[in-house]
């Protein structure tokens, strides 16, 4: 797997962060276009495209769901395209909901609005969604560590089920988040 | 040859690569020195006018003359950078930019003269290389040059044109904040989050950085290219062109030798208000004078909006770094515009940290250039700069929609690929359109390019497998290459950049520079390369004399060194520094194992003397 080969790390899905970091410096040390800047042209585009996979490698495996949802795809496993059942009925839920209270003209975003108490449903789901995606990371941590021990094909299905279902809880989520503007700190 | 020059000195100093901060309002160029990084020359201000003879200047003679002759002078040309002549009319209402009729790429008419944005700007770097060489006593020809990190492809690009034009390499573009960042962090502090605010006399931005033994790392970056000082002079100016009309009962705004004078009155009671609680403006036009005292607090009502602006990049910011506000230990201020009070207190709110502002904002990024300048030069070690792409990079899609393939704030270089089909039989071509923005549909992205990948062989619809690499640089630039995957051929790529120059257009522009400075390099390089032949030949001489080492080597070798050198010394009084060069190198290559063998021999030598 290019990305693996590019930090010169062994293909595996629990990785140690720490490591990754002071690896990935430690090459961006080494071969980062900065060092090559009195070089031959040759040596110089060499040294561009090596940096550029070491950042696409770095950005990829840095993050537990992006890294699986490489590893899997380089292992033939592409993810699923139709939403799992069991989200289904929440997604319909949350979009009435979030319709409701677009109707009612409430906005966080308006001043006037963000001094009125934020509905409390909004709380909620976004409680609600925040348990489901912690509880979908704890599970790849435990099956990454499966995984990487066993090497079983059977773990990545099981992983490429649950980042199915991750990304759709993670779209609900954006929805609530939209919603309540909730990165604005005044 | 490395340990040649280890063992005998010697080695020939490069010529400087100079940092230089090209500003909306100012630019300045700074070099590395063996104490830091150090201003050159005064502020140049940005400003370009054509004499009535015909001839170009720029700086401090421009700005004067922009007040006794405005329709022969330009300033804040950098908001026309790399931008068509379609998205530069609101530019238009608010600036005396006089377009020429051209259809296509944009050029202004200055004097008489017809010049592109790139154009204007390399005469402004032009007058920063003469400073530089004069400060210098040396010619100047590689450049490291600052852009605002909210900079999209073809305003880098733009810049880049703008540097060869001016007869410099730009060996590379930084981000201003990150520049900043690289002159504070000197030493500074090992680790900890720093955020950058940036507002400058035409853009802002804001970037955040983790700094960890000399890596500065760029977590977020966000801003608008057209937020700065100039939208409060405007503001200003705008309000008191009306109050003139009031008091003389006449309109003065067709008048521009007028709107000149009253714009600079206007700033300087603008930087005033940075100092004292109020301040007035004092304009005299024809015999008539208008004054208006301003209160601190009227001038923080009407600049709020524009402050306001800021904050919501800064949050954005925030965000996509992925972190608390709690978390940036420290905030740095760039720029002359944070010398405003109400920007500063806006600063302190967010941030809820008390500012840096121990480096003059005017002068912080040319100094972080000229850091960058040491560290492309290997003169400043141990630092090193990732930078991310501001912008995300797209291509069209059906239905009028864009697939990013490179998402903002990527760690830079960052590359992509995509496989591309044909969609009918016997396809020849495909056509892609390139795009950089956050927003959904190709029209409210910004159109960087159409590529055409021509000469697809004949073949069934949906069997051709063309591979496209897009690879953004360490400059945040763009490139493309493409390949056929089934013959593994190299595919080409015909570039169409939607607002900017070709190649052969920048070319064409590249001012002829009678300048003296250009035989003066030359003759530098001959100088510099005879000096270090000088060196390799005393050195080789100095090595023959080593019996022993030179008993390792064999005949061929002996012999080798032997012709290496009678070349050298044929070639060493011609003017040709490449072909002295290129001998200095078959001599260096000659004598490599001789000097490896005495090296060793040393090293093994002051082994035994530190054992016994």
């Amino acid at each position: 797997m290019k990305y693996y080969e590019a930090l010169g790390i062994e293909p595996r899905l629990a990785l140690d962060l720490d490591a990754l970091k002071k690896r990935f410096y430690e090459l961006s040390r080494e071969w980062h276009p900065d060092r090559f800047s009195r070089a031959s042209a040759s040596e110089q585009q060499k040294a561009l495209d090596k940096t550029a996979v070491l950042n696409d490698a770095f950005r990829t495996l840095k993050e537990p769901v992006s890294r699986a949802e490489y590893f899997l795809e380089e292992s033939g496993i592409p993810p699923s395209k139709n939403p799992p059942p069991e989200l289904l009925e929440e997604m319909f839920e949350l979009n009435e909901a979030l319709e409701e209270l677009r109707g009612t003209g409430f906005s966080l975003s308006s001043e006037s609005d963000r001094l009125k108490p934020v509905p409390p449903q909004l709380i909620e789901a976004q409680k609600k969604y925040g348990k489901m995606l912690d509880e979908v990371a704890e599970q790849l941590d435990t099956l990454f560590k499966q995984h990487d021990e066993h090497r079983e094909r059977a773990a990545l299905q099981e992983i490429r089920g649950i980042l199915d279902r991750r990304r759709y809880v993670a779209n609900l989520m954006r929805d609530v988040e939209k919603e309540l503007n909730v990165h604005v700190s005044n | 040859m490395s340990t040649f020059q280890i063992d005998f000195g010697g080695g020939v100093p490069a010529s400087k690569i100079v940092g230089i901060d090209l500003g909306t309002t100012n630019s300045l160029v700074a070099v590395m020195d063996l104490t830091g990084p150090r201003i050159l020359s005064g502020i140049v201000p940005s400003v370009v006018s054509v004499t009535d003879s015909g001839e170009v200047v720029a700086g401090s003679e421009a700005r004067e003359m922009l007040l006794t002759h405005p329709e022969r002078s330009v300033y804040s040309v950098k908001r026309l950078m790399g931008r068509g002549v379609d998205d530069i009319q609101e530019e238009l209402k608010l600036f005396p930019f006089r377009v020429a009729p051209d259809k296509g790429v944009l050029k202004l008419e200055i004097g008489g003269k017809t010049m592109t944005p790139p154009e204007v700007s390399a005469h402004v770097l032009l007058k920063l290389k003469r400073d530089a060489e004069e400060a210098l006593g040396a010619p100047v020809t590689q450049a490291v040059i600052t852009v605002p990190a909210y900079f999209n492809d073809a305003q880098r690009q733009a810049t880049k044109d703008a540097g060869r034009i001016a007869g410099l390499e730009v060996l590379r573009l930084v981000n201003e904040p990150t520049a900043a960042a690289l002159a504070y962090g000197l030493d500074k502090r090992k680790q900890g989050v720093v955020a950058v605010y940036d507002l400058g006399g035409g853009t802002f931005d804001i970037s955040i950085l983790r700094l960890h033994d000399g890596i500065f790392e760029v977590m977020a970056t966000n801003g608008d290219t057209h937020l700065g000082g100039d939208d409060i002079d405007n503001l200003l100016l705008r309000v008191a062109l009306e109050d003139i009309q009031t008091e003389w009962g006449e309109d003065i705004s067709s008048k521009p030798d007028a709107v000149q004078i009253l714009r600079r009155a206007v700033i300087k009671a603008k930087e005033e208000l940075s100092f004292v609680p109020q301040a007035a403006i004092d304009f005299s036009y024809g015999g008539r004078r208008y004054q208006r005292e301003i209160p601190l607090d009227v001038y923080n009502k009407l600049i709020e909006p524009i402050v306001e602006r800021t904050l919501g990049p800064c949050r954005e910011c925030i965000k996509d770094a992925k972190v608390k506000v709690e978390d940036i230990d420290e905030v740095v201020l760039v720029g002359g515009s944070t010398r405003i009070p109400l920007v500063r207190s806006a600063v302190e709110r967010l941030f809820r940290a008390k500012p840096h502002t121990e480096l003059n904002p005017d002068e912080v990024v040319a100094l972080g250039a000229a850091v960058q300048a040491g560290i492309l030069s290997g003169d400043v070690q141990d630092q090193l700069l990732l930078d991310v792409t501001p912008l995300s990079l797209g291509i069209e899609t059906m239905g009028g929609l864009v697939s990013k393939l490179i998402h903002r704030n990527s760690t830079i270089p960052a590359s992509a690929t995509e496989q591309f089909t044909t969609a009918v039989d016997g396809q020849r071509n495909v056509l892609i359109h390139v795009l950089q923005g956050e927003r959904e549909l190709v029209k409210d992205c910004r159109s960087l390019a159409r590529f055409d990948l021509k000469d697809i062989a004949p073949q069934p619809a949906g069997a051709a497998r063309i591979e496209v690499r897009f690879l953004i640089d360490a400059n945040g630039i763009l490139s493309v290459t493409a390949a056929d995957l089934r013959t593994g051929k190299e595919h080409s790529v015909e570039v169409k950049p939607s607002y900017g120059l070709t190649d052969q257009q920048v070319e064409a522009m590249i001012l002829e520079s009678f300048d003296k400075a250009e035989d003066d390099f030359k003759e530098r390089q001959v100088r510099e390369a005879r000096v270090e032949a000088d060196t390799i030949l005393s050195a080789t001489d100095k090595a023959r004399k080593n019996h022993e080492a030179l008993a390792t080597l064999s005949e061929e070798e002996r012999a080798a060194i032997d012709r290496a050198v009678n070349e050298l010394l044929v070639v060493y009084h011609c003017d040709d520094h490449l072909l002295i060069r290129a001998k200095i190198d078959q001599l260096n290559e000659a004598t490599q194992r001789l000097a490896e063998t005495i090296m060793n021999t040393a090293v093994a030598g002051m082994l035994r003397g530190t054992k016994l």
